[in-house]
């Protein structure tokens, strides 16, 4: 279990004030100017052996994804872009930290533009997100007010401005590319890659969009040192994370917990067990809607982090665990995430725009039986021809959750279909 | 120059290149919707994935840059199991109508479906209806059939300049519209019918008139501007029924206008079919011996002087060599082939031609417009500058009437004075067209007709000369005439301009005025005030009944464009083979036969006997002629008239583009362009349709 010193997120459920003398009491913005006077290429270096991995699903190397930036300024300025666009079904994180935390983030994106060349900073904050977007903001004029942003922020000569844009509730803007689009004032869809927004981004401009959480951890790796971080969870899936657990569990909530502990541990310690206990669980979504499900027999043992859920055919995704028991009609709940994505999906490349409608009706479907058993294979050969040939990650998406599915719950999908068929020929005869 | 490796060939290519033109280049093709070469990549379709090594996923072969060290493959099983996955997507929502849709037989997606297609579907669903959009007068919508390649609004927002194409929706619900389904005010809005790779977006003429595989293809030459677009002409029988664009890189590249597509039904009304010839004041049928006779009585004993002959818009090389040929035997030096007046000479070549070529542009970095809206006197050159606009670095000026003409340019000045203001180097924009490295100047028709139109040509002569814009060491040549009519620079070439002591246009129609001229010969000449043409015996030798043929006292019937193998030059002083694709209808015969055969009835007969001798006459007097096909660089030399320029404004001459000639003046679908798109539906009354 975590430490009580080692955790990051200290006010994490707005126990305390948020007003910016409370986050500084609790050690934010302390020693900024000198962690900046550090220089860029030591921020750089700190944040690599930190094995700190993006938080917003992917866990792409933050290091790394830094270093692709230009390593000075050219002609074209750079900018630093923060996806607040928090959209994935169980994901509640980034929302509070903008709430409670904001100032750890307004720090962190201080001190990563400066680690990038950049002065200006954009904060993409997802349509929905009024009230926290407003909470952003005040924190925002406050920073500014105290000189911690802006001209020369906080005295390290640097200047830095941040500015919010809310979005318009699209879920495809939390894709890097596609959010670019939408904060250009273009309709969300994403952009084909090569070129990589670390080249062409922004207004053609280098760009770095980084997870809200990614962000707001930086500070606290650069102050108590990439070591620090990197001693807490397992090796390549180091620090801490917030874990959102949802459905059914006794007591929901948003957690800070060190990298890799056990799903069964986690879902006990915080979240007050599985309704009926552990015995009563049917299947877990460990990291969003977006990854495939696990059983309870691999949740009995899986840790949550990155390799160890992959090496499980599922993600860590967003770190959302979503609870299932036994009352769950697992189908529908699956066709119910079909339906986000189908509704979701841009409609720009072909795959996605028309296979999501297709799995969709399919499961639907097999949620009552009315399909054929050698359908189930279609359906999954359907997800094979999404998943991988789009241009953007929904279409893969789209199709992970269906994939396990079809993995784990293949005989339950069999059984409707049977028993729909027993009862038709019943009723003929 | 990157090395990758195609299906374990080892090929080097330009850098810059795709993987998908890669392949191409070695003789792989790779299906494709969205991409197209002279559009913006989209990479939507998925059609083109192809396998990489070390990439975990497919690439879209389109969008992905050949790269040092790439190992592709396009043509192994898991590659065509991915395309027959994006094939199955497109086609489940795509509607079973093949035998009822205007596409089928020369439709990209029933071609790629015998490819790559399964022979039975697996979706089991309902298929996805959309309702169709409006989209004007000349574009068909069947929405259903869309496969959202986005083509069609890329095209728009990049080629044409009219950005009222767009999707809205998502997902499976996005579908292609118009900005509040109005009409696309494009005059290139056809081109999304060639764009669309399925039947969305079909021709609403040519709709249900016929299958691809009836129709004998004609690749000939559009003179319904003086571009002189390259086109293929599609007939069944004695119709033409519709016009597509050929590809020639130098004039239209792929792209024409939409009164060179859909002008073509004018051809099929409005028709001189037979020779007509007035008797007690009416146009009675006549045979081609009577109306002969006709003439000849009229003409024999009038002296050459007091006859005159006027070539119009759309004549071809050849009829208006055996025209001047005949004026000549008859002793006349009153010819002219510029119906509106323009105030261009015959010498030197330069003085008349767009010597820049209409490629040229692109590599030109300044443009000065004078009395011009290339927009609407040209659309595919207009469409050309607003490539080399897009490109950056190109500063455009216009001295004129200001117009939408889909790029941005500074309004410099509206009047003749303007350009001497611009010619003296008061004008800031002066100091751009100095400081570029090959500027350019275009002046039309709307400089020159005027008032001052020698002094205009003077001027912008002198504005070519002082800003450096004919450079023959470069060589660079910015001095650019565009004409409005396809036979204008043949008609210059051939000499058709008033001989020693003759009349030009204003002259002729002055004499006739006064008397001075008693017989005018039209040759297809429709755009001159015919009341001015008083008590004169007009013999009107052209295809469509229009103003010349109401007026005329003897109808000789002629070819259009489509009937006669024939020379054009255009704007550039290109010269291009027209082909015949159907016969004339009824008694008309090709044009310059029939001056052949008046010639020997009035006793004059022409020294050729076919259309071969017409032509080798006309390549001795013009060498240059003999070189179809490509541009002739003309000398440069002194031209214009120096004189005061007025504050007469510089308006084009084109007032209607959807009305500029006898054929699309007699074309249905033109007539509905104009009511659709001049915006005064408040001219219909209860009593219409």
């Amino acid at each position: 279990m975590l430490k009580a010193s080692d955790r990051i997120f200290t006010n994490i459920y707005g126990f305390d004030s948020t007003a910016l003398a409370d986050a500084r009491s609790r050690g934010d913005w302390d020693g900024t100017r000198d962690l900046i006077a550090k220089g860029r290429d030591w921020m750089v270096e700190e944040v690599k052996q930190s094995g700190l991995r993006g938080r917003g699903g992917a866990g792409f190397g933050t290091g790394m994804k830094w270093s692709f930036m230009p390593k000075q300024a050219g002609s074209r300025p750079h900018y630093l872009v923060i996806n607040a666009d928090e959209g994935e079904p169980g994901t509640c994180k980034d929302r509070e930290i903008l709430r409670h935390e904001p100032q750890k983030l307004i720090e962190g994106c201080l001190l990563a533009g400066f680690a990038m060349a950049a002065h200006t900073c954009y904060v993409y904050i997802r349509g929905e997100f009024r009230r926290e977007a407003e909470a952003f903001q005040r924190a925002l004029d406050e920073a500014y007010e105290a000189g911690l942003i802006g001209r020369d922020a906080c005295g390290s000569g640097w200047d830095f401005d941040i500015h919010v844009h809310l979005g318009a509730g699209a879920y495809i803007c939390g894709e890097e590319t596609a959010l670019l689009e939408s904060l250009e004032g273009r309709k969300g869809q994403p952009r084909l890659k090569p070129p990589f927004p670390a080249s062409v981004g922004l207004y053609g401009c280098p760009t770095t969009v980084n997870n809200v959480e990614t962000i707001a951890v930086v500070p606290a790796i650069l102050r108590r040192g990439s070591h620090w971080f990197a001693s807490l969870g397992r090796p390549r899936n180091t620090g801490t994370k917030l874990f959102n657990i949802s459905g059914h569990v006794n007591k929901p909530c948003t957690v800070e917990e060190e990298m890799g502990i056990p799903l069964k541990e986690l879902i006990e310690r915080h979240a007050g067990g599985v309704r009926g206990g552990w015995d009563n669980l049917l299947a877990v979504i460990p990291g969003g809607s977006s990854v495939p499900l696990i059983p309870r027999s691999v949740c009995d043992t899986v840790l949550m982090d990155f390799d160890s859920l992959r090496d499980a055919q599922t993600g860590l995704g967003t770190a959302a665990v979503m609870v299932m028991d036994r009352s769950t009609d697992i189908v529908r709940a699956i066709a119910r995430l079909s339906r986000f994505y189908m509704h979701e999906s841009c409609g720009q490349c072909t795959p996605c725009r028309e296979g999501t409608g297709w799995m969709w009706r399919v499961l639907v479907r097999m949620a009552e039986g009315r399909a054929r058993l050698d359908e189930i294979d279609v359906l999954q050969e359907v997800t094979r021809q999404v998943e991988g040939h789009t241009i953007c990650a929904l279409g893969d998406a789209a199709a992970w959750p269906i994939q396990g599915l079809i993995r784990h719950f293949r005989p339950e999908l069999e059984r409707r279909i049977r028993e729909r068929e027993a009862a038709a020929a019943r009723q003929a005869a | 120059m990157p090395k990758l490796t195609i299906n374990g060939q080892e090929v080097e290519v330009d850098p810059g290149l795709t993987v998908l033109q890669a392949c191409e280049l070695q003789g792989i093709e790779i299906p494709r919707f969205c991409y197209h070469e002279r559009l913006s990549i989209a990479g939507n379709c998925r059609m083109c994935l192809v396998a990489m090594k070390g990439s975990p996923k497919p690439i879209a072969s389109c969008a992905m840059p050949a790269a040092e060290g790439m190992v592709i493959e396009t043509d192994n099983p898991e590659v065509h199991k991915m395309r027959k996955g994006v094939m199955e997507f497109l086609l489940i929502n795509h509607p079973l109508d093949c035998p009822i849709c205007d596409q089928g037989g020369e439709c990209d997606l029933q071609d790629q479906a015998m490819a790559y297609g399964f022979d039975r579907g697996r979706y089991h669903e309902n298929k996805r209806a959309v309702e169709d959009k409006y989209m004007g007068p000349l574009i068909k919508t069947i929405m259903t059939r869309c496969i959202h390649c986005t083509r069609c609004i890329r095209f728009a927002s990049e080629v044409a300049g009219v950005p009222e194409i767009g999707a809205i929706g998502r997902g499976e619900h996005m579908e292609i519209t118009t900005y509040l389904e109005h009409a696309m005010t494009s005059e290139l809005s056809g081109n999304v019918i060639d764009l669309c790779p399925v039947g969305a977006l079909t021709s609403r003429p040519y709709a249900f008139a016929a299958r691809p595989w009836e129709l004998r293809k004609t690749e000939t030459i559009d003179v319904m501007d003086a571009v002189g677009s390259n086109i293929r002409v599609d007939s069944r029988g004695s119709e033409v029924l519709r016009v597509l664009p050929r590809i020639n890189d130098d004039v239209n590249e792929e792209w024409i206008s939409d009164k060179t597509r859909f002008a073509c039904d004018g051809l099929r009304r409005q028709r001189l079919d037979r020779p007509y010839v007035r008797r007690q004041g009416r146009l009675q049928p006549a045979s081609w011996d009577d109306a002969f006779a006709a003439v000849a009585e009229r003409i024999k004993g009038t002296d050459g002087g007091r006859i005159a002959a006027i070539a119009g818009d759309l004549a071809c090389a050849e009829s208006m060599a055996a025209l001047k040929d005949l004026m000549d035997a008859l002793g006349s030096p009153n010819i002219d082939c510029r119906q509106d007046g323009a105030y261009l000479e015959g010498q030197p070549r330069a003085g008349y031609l767009f010597n820049s070529t209409l490629a040229g542009i692109e590599a030109a970095d300044a443009c000065l417009l004078i009395g011009t809206n290339p927009r609407i006197e040209a659309p595919v050159l207009n469409a050309r500058i607003r490539k080399r606009y897009l490109a950056g670095g190109f500063a455009i000026g216009l001295i004129g009437e200001p117009a939408d003409l889909t790029y941005g340019y500074e309004h410099v000045g509206t009047t003749a004075a303007d350009v001497g203001r611009l010619m003296t180097g008061e004008h800031p924009f002066s100091e751009r067209l100095r400081t570029a490295d090959r500027p350019m100047l275009i002046v039309g028709m709307g400089a020159l007709a005027g008032r001052d139109g020698a002094a205009v040509l003077a001027a912008a002569r002198r504005i070519a000369e002082d800003f450096g814009m004919i450079d023959p060491a470069k060589p660079w040549n910015g001095f650019n005439v565009l004409h409005t009519a396809a036979a204008r620079v043949g008609g210059l070439d051939l000499g058709l301009l008033p001989g020693a002591h003759g009349r030009d246009v204003r002259g002729i129609l002055d004499g006739t005025m006064s008397g001075a001229i008693d017989v005018v010969y039209l040759l297809g000449a429709d755009e001159i005030d015919m009341a001015r043409l008083g008590k004169a015996f007009v013999i009107y030798q052209g295809h469509t009944g229009d103003a010349g043929a109401a007026r005329a006292d003897v109808i000789l019937p002629g070819a259009a464009y489509t009937e006669k193998n024939a020379l054009y030059v255009n704007t550039e002083g290109r010269v291009q083979a027209a082909l015949r694709a159907v016969h004339p209808p009824g008694e008309a015969r090709e044009d310059w036969a029939i001056i052949r055969a008046l010639s020997s009835v009035l006793g004059k007969t022409l020294p050729y006997d076919n259309l071969d001798q017409l032509r080798a006459r006309i390549t001795d007097a013009c060498p240059w002629m003999a070189a179809v096909d490509t541009v002739v660089a003309a000398r440069w030399g002194r031209f214009g008239r120096e004189g005061t320029l007025s504050d007469e404004a510089l308006a084009s001459t084109v007032g209607n583009f959807y009305l500029t000639n006898p054929v699309c003046r007699a074309s249905v679908t033109m007539a509905e362009c104009v009511a659709a798109l001049s915006g005064r539906p408040s001219a219909r009354t209860g009593t219409d349709g």
